[in-house]
C-alpha cells in the first residue's frame, strides 16, 4: 500500500497550501492576519480594473481597494485582485474567498436584500446607455425597434432593457453572452445593431473595438446604475471601515485634502480637515479598528476621490469621461458623503 | 470469540467497512449542508424554490413556447429546456447520418475518398469542440455581411449575420382540402409500398415503386388543389429595418451550434460505424457476393444490420456526450438550458444552489432516458441465440 | 511417334500483367476509377479537396503574414485587414501564450517543471517491461505534481509567491490536464472496484456517483466548482480557484476512467480471482498483484482515450474565467494593438491541440499493439 500512501501525502500537501487558515474572528482581524486584502474586481474593464501588460492593476475600482489596504496596513500595495466573472461574484463574496468586491455593481434591492450583499455606498453614478455603429444613422433609442442588442446574461442591463422596450412598445432581439467581452466582441463583429451596458462601460469598451470613431453613444440614459463596492452581509465593523474609507475619499475631495497636500494639511485650523485625517479625535473610538490616522493613510497613499476619478477615468484618459452627475454636491453634482463628525 | 477473531471474519469486517463508508457518507453530507445552510443564513441569501414562480425581467431571443419578461423563472426553465433538446435532436439526427455516410466512406473502395473521410475524422476528433464552436460562430458565422448585403438565393433564401432566413409556408383557408388530399395520398402510397413488399416476398418479382408512389401522394393533391384554386402562400423575408421581416429565421447562435455539434459527434460516430463494419465476419459480404447481391444491397441488408449490434452501445454514448456537449451554448449566447437557467436565472436570483442542482437534475433525467430508450433498441437487434 | 506427345520442357516466358492494373494508371483505375460510379465519386472527392485545401493553404501559408511588431504588418495599402493568416500575431504573443502572465524572471520554474515531467515520462522507457513502466511513470508523477505545485506555487524556500491567477495558456491547459490524469486515475480505479464490490453500501455509492457525474455536462460541474462549492465549505474556508477547477475535472474524468476500468475487470476470467483466492492473498493483494496487472494491459488504450477527452476539455475553464489558451486568445485579441485577429488565434490554439491529442491517439494505437503482442500466438 506504499502506492496509496504516496498519493494520500501528496494530496494532504497541496491541500494544506490550498487552504488557508480558517478564521471565525471578524473581517478585520482575519485580513490582518492575512497581511492582504482580497478584492474581487471584473480585470477586463479599463478605467475600472484591468492590468496593463506587466500585470500592474489600474482604475477606479483597484484604487478604491488600494485606499482600504492603505488605510488597514498603511501600504496601497497590500491588495491581491482577484478576477471574479459576473456569475460568480457573489458567491465569492459570501464564501469569503475575497474580502470586498469591487467590480462595477449595481446597488438594487433584491441584492441588498435577497442575495447577502452590504453595499457600502456609491463609487460611481452611472445609467444604461447604448451604443450603435454610426452607419446606422439612428440618433435616439427610440429608433431601435427591432434591433438585436449584445447584452451581458445575469446583469441588472439585461432586465432594464426588456423593461424599457416592453414600456414603449418596442421589440427587440437580445443575444446575450456570459462575458461582457465577448458580448463587445460580438457587438464588433457586427452580429447586433446595438451594444448596451452602463454609460461608463460604454465608453470603456469604445476604447477595444477595431474602429472606435465609427461608433456612437446615444444621448438617451435609460436608468439608474449605482455602483458601488460591496461586503458580506453581517459584520458590522468592516462594513463601517469600507463604507468609510470610500466617504473619506469623497470628504476629502470637498475639502480640498489631496495626497500632495495632506501633510500640509495636518497644520489646518479646519475642524472638518483636522477630524477627517485624525489630528482632532474627538470623534474617534476603538470600535472603529482601525488607528485614527486611518483617512490619512488613505489620502495619501492613494489620492482623494477626484484624484482617482481623474487618474482613471477622467477627460485626460482613454475613456476621457466628464464627472457629469459624479461632481460633488456642492459642484452641482450627486456626490454627497456624510459629514465625519 | 476474541475480538480479534471478529476482525479477520469477513462478513464481520464485510459489514464494519460499509458501517464506516456510510457513517463518512451521511456525516459527510450533513457536515456539507450544515455549512451551506449556516453560510446561507449568515450572509443571509434566500433559499427555497419560490424564485421560480416570480417574473424573471429578462427576453429570451429564441424561443419555442411564448416567453415575455413578464414570464417566470420557471417559464424561462421550460424555455431552456426545450431549446436544449431541439439542438440535441437535430444533433443527433444529422450527426448518425452524417457519421453513417462518413464511416462507410472511410472504407470505400475509392482511394480519395477514404483519405478524405479519414483526414475529416482526424481533424475533427483531436480539436476540442469549444474550438470548433468559436470557429464556426466567429470565424465563419457572424463575419457575414449584413442584413441588406445578405447572400441572396433566389430572393427566397438570405444568408446574413443575422441569421438564414427562408419561406415559411403559410395555409390559406383552402388549405385543408388539399391537406386532407395529401394525407389520403400517402396513405395509399404506404399501402401501395408495404403491398408490392408483400407481392415480392410471395412470386419473387418486384413491382415498379417509385412513379406510383410519387403519383399517389402528388396526383390527388393536384386534382383538389386545380379544382379548388390556391391553397397554400409562402411568407417570404423581406427587409424591413434592422433586419429582414418574415419567413423562418434560424439564428446564427443556433446554427453555429448545431453545426459544430453534428460535425464533432459526427466524426465519433463515422469511427464507431467504421468499427462496427470491419467487425462483421467477412464471410458475410462473401457469401452475399456468391449470391450474386450487388454491393449496395450487400452493404444494406448483410452488413448493416449486423454491424448494429456492435455500434448501438458505444453511440449511445456518443448521444449522451452530444446532449452534454451542448450546453457550450453559453459560448455562443444560445439561450439553452444551461444560459438560461444556470447563468442568467442564477444570476439575477443569486439562487446559485438551487438552479445548477436543477440544472444537473435535469441532464441527469434526459441522460438516463436516452440510456433506456437505446438499451431498449439494442435488445431489439442483438443477437437472438437459441 | 515422338509426335504424339508434347512435352513442354520450357516455361512459357512470363507475360507482363495487363497495363490497366499496373503502375499509375493502374493504381488510378483500381483505387480510383474502378467502376462508372466510382469514378463519379472520385471526381467529387476531387472537386472536395480542391474546394476546401486550395483556400486553406493560401490563406495559411501562400499569402500569410509570418513576421511584424504590430497589426500594421498584417494591414493592405489601405490599412484594412489583408487576406492571409497573421501569424505575426501568435509571434508576439507566443510567450503569453505559454506561460500566460507568470513574471518572465520567474519563468525558468515552469521549464523545471515541464522538464521533470517529461524526464517523468521518458526515463521509465529504459526500464523494460510495459506494466512496469506505466506503475513506474504514474509514480513519478503522483510525486512530481505536488511538488510540482509547490515549485509554482512560490511563498516555499525562497521562492516569491506566484498568485495562481497569474497562470495562465498552454502552461495552465497542461497542469489542468495532467493534475486531471494524475487524480482521476486512482480515483477512477477505486470506483471501478466499488462497482463490483460485495459489499451493497459501496456498491450503490459507486454506481451512484458513476451514474451521476457521466449523466451530467462538465459545464455544469465546473460552474458547481466554482460557484456552488463555496458555500459548502465552512466560513472563512476558501480554495484556491484553480485548485477547485481540478478538482472538478478529476471527479468528472475519474467516472469515466472507472467505466473503461470496469470493463477491463470484466475481461479478465472469473479463474483468475478464484486462483489468487486459492492463495489466501487477501481483497488488496489479489487486486495489486494479480487482477489489476492483467486488466491494465486492456485497458490503457481506453484511458488514454479517456485523457484525450480530458485534455479537449480542460478548454471550458474559460467559461469559469480561468485563462487558459482560449483565455489568452480572448484577451490577446482585446488589446488594441491586435483587433480583429482571434481567427489566427484560435486556428494556432486548434493545431497545438491536434498536435498534442493526434500524437496521444497515435501513441494509444501503438501500445495497443505492443500490448496485444503479449497475447498473439
Amino acid at each position: 500500500m506504499r502506492f496509496t500512501t504516496a498519493i494520500a501525502l501528496a494530496l494532504t500537501a497541496v491541500a494544506g497550501i490550498a487552504f488557508t487558515s480558517p478564521a471565525s474572528a471578524g473581517i478585520l482581524d482575519t485580513v490582518k492576519a492575512r497581511g492582504q486584502l482580497l478584492c474581487g474586481v471584473s480585470g477586463k474593464v479599463p478605467g475600472f480594473s484591468a492590468p496593463d501588460a506587466k500585470g500592474v492593476w489600474s482604475g477606479l475600482d483597484v484604487d478604491y481597494c488600494r485606499a482600504v489596504a492603505a488605510a488597514v496596513f498603511n501600504d496601497p500595495e497590500k491588495v491581491k485582485f482577484v478576477p471574479v466573472t459576473t456569475t460568480e461574484r457573489f458567491t465569492a463574496l459570501q464564501s469569503g474567498e475575497i474580502d470586498v468586491l469591487a467590480r462595477n455593481t449595481t446597488w438594487t434591492f433584491s441584492r441588498d436584500a435577497n442575495i447577502g450583499l452590504d453595499f457600502v455606498g456609491i463609487m460611481f453614478h452611472d445609467g444604461q446607455g447604448f451604443m450603435v455603429n454610426k452607419k446606422l444613422g439612428v440618433t435616439s433609442v427610440k429608433g431601435l425597434n427591432g434591433a438585436s442588442i449584445c447584452i451581458q446574461n445575469g446583469t441588472t442591463t439585461e432586465q432594464v432593457v426588456s423593461d424599457y422596450f416592453t414600456a414603449n412598445g418596442m421589440k427587440y432581439e437580445p443575444v446575450a453572452f456570459e462575458s461582457a467581452d465577448e458580448a463587445a466582441k460580438i457587438y464588433d463583429s457586427g452580429r447586433c445593431d446595438v451594444y448596451t451596458t452602463d454609460a461608463s462601460g460604454l465608453a470603456a469598451r469604445r476604447t477595444t473595438l477595431s474602429n472606435p470613431k465609427d461608433h456612437v453613444i446615444l444621448p438617451e440614459i435609460i436608468s439608474k446604475e449605482p455602483l458601488g463596492p460591496a461586503v458580506r452581509q453581517g459584520d458590522q465593523q468592516w462594513s463601517h471601515i469600507t463604507r468609510w474609507v470610500l466617504f473619506a475619499m469623497i470628504n476629502a475631495e470637498e475639502l480640498g485634502v489631496t495626497s500632495k497636500n495632506v501633510d500640509q494639511m495636518k497644520a489646518s485650523k479646519n475642524p472638518d480637515v483636522r477630524r477627517l485625517i485624525g489630528e482632532d479625535d474627538s470623534v474617534y473610538s476603538d470600535k472603529f479598528g482601525l488607528t485614527k490616522d486611518w483617512a490619512f493613510r488613505a489620502i495619501k497613499l492613494v489620492g482623494n476621490y477626484g484624484e482617482v476619478f481623474d487618474r482613471n477615468v477622467g477627460p485626460a484618459t482613454a475613456l476621457g469621461l466628464e464627472r457629469g452627475p459624479n461632481q460633488l454636491w456642492i459642484k452641482g453634482g450627486l456626490l454627497f458623503a456624510p459629514p465625519l463628525r | 470469540m476474541p475480538f480479534s477473531r471478529y476482525l479477520r471474519d469477513r462478513k464481520t469486517r464485510g459489514y464494519a467497512i460499509q458501517a464506516v463508508v456510510l457513517a463518512v457518507i451521511l456525516l459527510g453530507g450533513t457536515w456539507l449542508i450544515l455549512n451551506a445552510a449556516e453560510n446561507l443564513r449568515r450572509a443571509g441569501i434566500a433559499s427555497g424554490f419560490a424564485f421560480l414562480d416570480k417574473p424573471a425581467g429578462f427576453e429570451i431571443s429564441f424561443k419555442l413556447i411564448d416567453f415575455s419578461a413578464r414570464s417566470t423563472y420557471g417559464r424561462a426553465f421550460f424555455v431552456g429546456l426545450t431549446n436544449t433538446l431541439l439542438v440535441a435532436s437535430l444533433g443527433i439526427v444529422f450527426a448518425t447520418v452524417l457519421g453513417f455516410v462518413v464511416g462507410v466512406a472511410r472504407l470505400s473502395r475509392n482511394w480519395l475518398l477514404s483519405r478524405l473521410a479519414a483526414a475529416y475524422i482526424g481533424t475533427i476528433r483531436n480539436i476540442p469542440l469549444m474550438l470548433q464552436l468559436m470557429f464556426w460562430y466567429i470565424a465563419m458565422l457572424t463575419p457575414l455581411p449584413l442584413p441588406r448585403n445578405a447572400l441572396n438565393l433566389a430572393d427566397l433564401f438570405f444568408l446574413s449575420n443575422r441569421g438564414l432566413f427562408m419561406p415559411r409556408p403559410a395555409p390559406l383557408d383552402d388549405f385543408w382540402p388539399v391537406a386532407a388530399a395529401i394525407v389520403a395520398g400517402l396513405a395509399a402510397a404506404i399501402a401501395y409500398a408495404l403491398w408490392t413488399r408483400g407481392h415480392w416476398r410471395r412470386t419473387g418479382r418486384r413491382l415498379p415503386l417509385l412513379w406510383p408512389v410519387l403519383a399517389l401522394v402528388v396526383l390527388p393533391a393536384a386534382v383538389v388543389r386545380l379544382i379548388g384554386g390556391p391553397a397554400l402562400d409562402f411568407d417570404i423575408p423581406k427587409l424591413a429595418g434592422f433586419n429582414f421581416a418574415g419567413g423562418i429565421r434560424i439564428p446564427p447562435e443556433f446554427l453555429a451550434l448545431w453545426l459544430a455539434l453534428t460535425l464533432y459527434s459526427g466524426g465519433f460516430i463515422a469511427e464507431t460505424v467504421r468499427a462496427g463494419i470491419n467487425a462483421v465476419a467477412h464471410g458475410q459480404v462473401e457469401a452475399a457476393r456468391a449470391l450474386g447481391l450487388p454491393a449496395g444491397p450487400t452493404m444494406r441488408r448483410i452488413v448493416i444490420p449486423q454491424a448494429m449490434r456492435v455500434i448501438i452501445p458505444p453511440m449511445t454514448s456518443q448521444y449522451l456526450n452530444l446532449l452534454k456537449n451542448s450546453s457550450l451554448a453559453v459560448i455562443v449566447g444560445f439561450p439553452d438550458l444551461v444560459a438560461v437557467f444556470a447563468g442568467s436565472t442564477l444570476n439575477q436570483t443569486g439562487q446559485s444552489i438551487e438552479t445548477l442542482s436543477i440544472t444537473m437534475a435535469v441532464f441527469l433525467t434526459i441522460s438516463l432516458a436516452i440510456s433506456a430508450l437505446m438499451n431498449w433498441y439494442n435488445r431489439r437487434v442483438a443477437l437472438v441465440e437459441r | 511417334m515422338t509426335d504424339r506427345f508434347f512435352l513442354r520442357e520450357a516455361a512459357e516466358p512470363v507475360l507482363p500483367a495487363p497495363r490497366t492494373t499496373v503502375g499509375a494508371a493502374g493504381w488510378l483505375r483500381t483505387n480510383l476509377f474502378f467502376s462508372g460510379w466510382g469514378a463519379l465519386v472520385t471526381v467529387i472527392a476531387v472537386a472536395l479537396a480542391v474546394a476546401i485545401f486550395l483556400p486553406l493553404v493560401d490563406w495559411a501559408i501562400i499569402q500569410a503574414h509570418w513576421t511584424g511588431e504590430t497589426r500594421a504588418a498584417c494591414l493592405d495599402a489601405e490599412g484594412k485587414k489583408a487576406f492571409g493568416a497573421c501569424w505575426a500575431f501568435i509571434e508576439v504573443r507566443f510567450s503569453t501564450l505559454m506561460y500566460g502572465f507568470y513574471p518572465v524572471d520567474e519563468r525558468w520554474r515552469v521549464n523545471l517543471f515541464a522538464g521533470l515531467t517529461l524526464a517523468a515520462l521518458v526515463l521509465p522507457s529504459l526500464l523494460s517491461g510495459l506494466g512496469r513502466i506505466w506503475g513506474t511513470r504514474f509514480l513519478a508523477l503522483a510525486v512530481l505534481f505536488p511538488l510540482g505545485w509547490l515549485l509554482l506555487h512560490g511563498g516555499v524556500l525562497g521562492l516569491p509567491m506566484v498568485e495562481t491567477s497569474k497562470w495562465g495558456g498552454l502552461m495552465l491547459t497542461l497542469i489542468i490536464a495532467g493534475s486531471g490524469m494524475v487524480c482521476s486515475f486512482p480515483l477512477g480505479i477505486l470506483l471501478a472496484l466499488g462497482r463490483r464490490s460485495e459489499l451493497p453500501v459501496i456498491r450503490t455509492a459507486s454506481i451512484v456517483f458513476i451514474e451521476v457525474v457521466r449523466g451530467v455536462p462538465l459545464v455544469t460541474v465546473l460552474f458547481m466548482a466554482s460557484v456552488m462549492l463555496p458555500l459548502f465549505l465552512p466560513n472563512g474556508v476558501t480554495i484556491d480557484k484553480l485548485m477547485r477547477a481540478i478538482v472538478g475535472v478529476s471527479l468528472f474524468t475519474a467516472a469515466y476512467v472507472a467505466e473503461v476500468m470496469r470493463g477491463g475487470l470484466q475481461a479478465i476470467p472469473k479463474g483468475q480471482y478464484e486462483a489468487a483466492q486459492a492463495i489466501g492473498l487477501s481483497y488488496w493483494r489479489q487486486m495489486r498483484l494479480v487482477i489489476l496487472p492483467q486488466a491494465m494491459r486492456i485497458v490503457i488504450p481506453g484511458i488514454l482515450n479517456t485523457y484525450i477527452g480530458l485534455l479537449k476539455d480542460t478548454t471550458l475553464v474559460a467559461v469559469i474565467g480561468l485563462v487558459d489558451l482560449i483565455g489568452i486568445i480572448a484577451a490577446a485579441t482585446a488589446d488594441p494593438a491586435w483587433l480583429g485577429f482571434a481567427t489566427e488565434g484560435y486556428v494556432f490554439v486548434g493545431l497545438l491541440f491536434w498536435v498534442l491529442c493526434y500524437g496521444m491517439s497515435r501513441y494509444g494505437l501503438r501500445l495497443e499493439y505492443t500490448l496485444a503482442k503479449a497475447t498473439r500466438r
